[in-house]
């Protein structure tokens, strides 16, 4: 099962998690990986921009190359946007499979791809005003891994 | 008759706002000189991907826009 969300408001990710869970019986293992805003820097709040022309179906399609990749039984993405505080949920992603190696594979792949390749935009707002956030390297050496085809 | 030009990232600070409607067509001359001198430069990097009713043009010299259209200047990305 694919399930692919993008929220504006906050979310638990237990709650999502659990009802995905359910949603596989017979799974052997579930993984999930949940990021939130960093509470550093002096960072008071972040944005996350969206096209929505573009990010969803682009999610989609990722959601689908780990479908295909891996042996999964199901994956869900869950990714917030707009403004959100420190301790925040801003991205939620969790795979069901019948054994371990593949969910978890999944999820990393899948995290590495949100990061560097996904459609949004970033900014962070400190006492000084909005700043917004370019590509980190790490993010792309993080991707260069998967050595697979630019989504 | 109007294509609509949507701004994302820093590009819609550039603009002063998120979207715009500008005469169709439009082809990329079009685009550039109906564009601020800041933004057509930022247009015109390579980094700035345009997109068409959001499908990425793999030749920014090749758009061809239409009534109704949408058209894209996406910045890199910043991930999520």
């Amino acid at each position: 099962m694919r399930d692919v969300r993008i929220v504006t408001q906050p979310f638990v990710p237990g709650a999502l998690t659990d009802e995905f869970a359910k949603a596989h019986p017979g799974l052997g293992g579930v993984c999930t990986f949940v990021g939130e805003v960093r509470g550093e820097d002096g960072v008071e709040a972040l944005e996350l921009i969206q096209y929505p022309a573009m990010t969803r179906k682009g999610m989609e399609e990722l959601a689908d190359t780990a479908l295909e990749r891996f042996a999964l039984m199901g994956l869900l993405i869950v990714h917030r946007v707009g403004v959100m505080g420190p301790g925040e949920p801003i991205v939620c992603v969790s795979a069901a499979a019948h054994h371990r190696r593949a969910a978890i594979d999944a999820v990393d792949f899948t995290m590495d791809y949100l990061k560097s390749a996904s459609w949004l935009w970033k900014r962070e707002k400190r006492s000084d005003g909005w700043h917004w956030i370019e590509p980190r390297a790490q993010d792309h050496s993080d991707l260069a891994r998967w050595a697979t085809k630019k989504l | 008759m109007a294509v609509k030009l949507v701004f994302l990232g820093k590009l819609a600070d550039l603009a002063g706002s998120d979207d715009r409607a500008i005469a169709a067509p439009l082809d990329w001359a079009g685009l550039l000189s109906a564009l601020e001198p800041a933004l057509a430069q930022a247009a015109q990097d390579d980094t700035t991907k345009i997109a068409l009713n959001g499908a990425l043009l793999t030749d920014k010299a090749a758009l061809e826009a239409h009534d109704g259209d949408e058209i894209a200047l996406l910045p890199p990305v910043s991930g999520g």
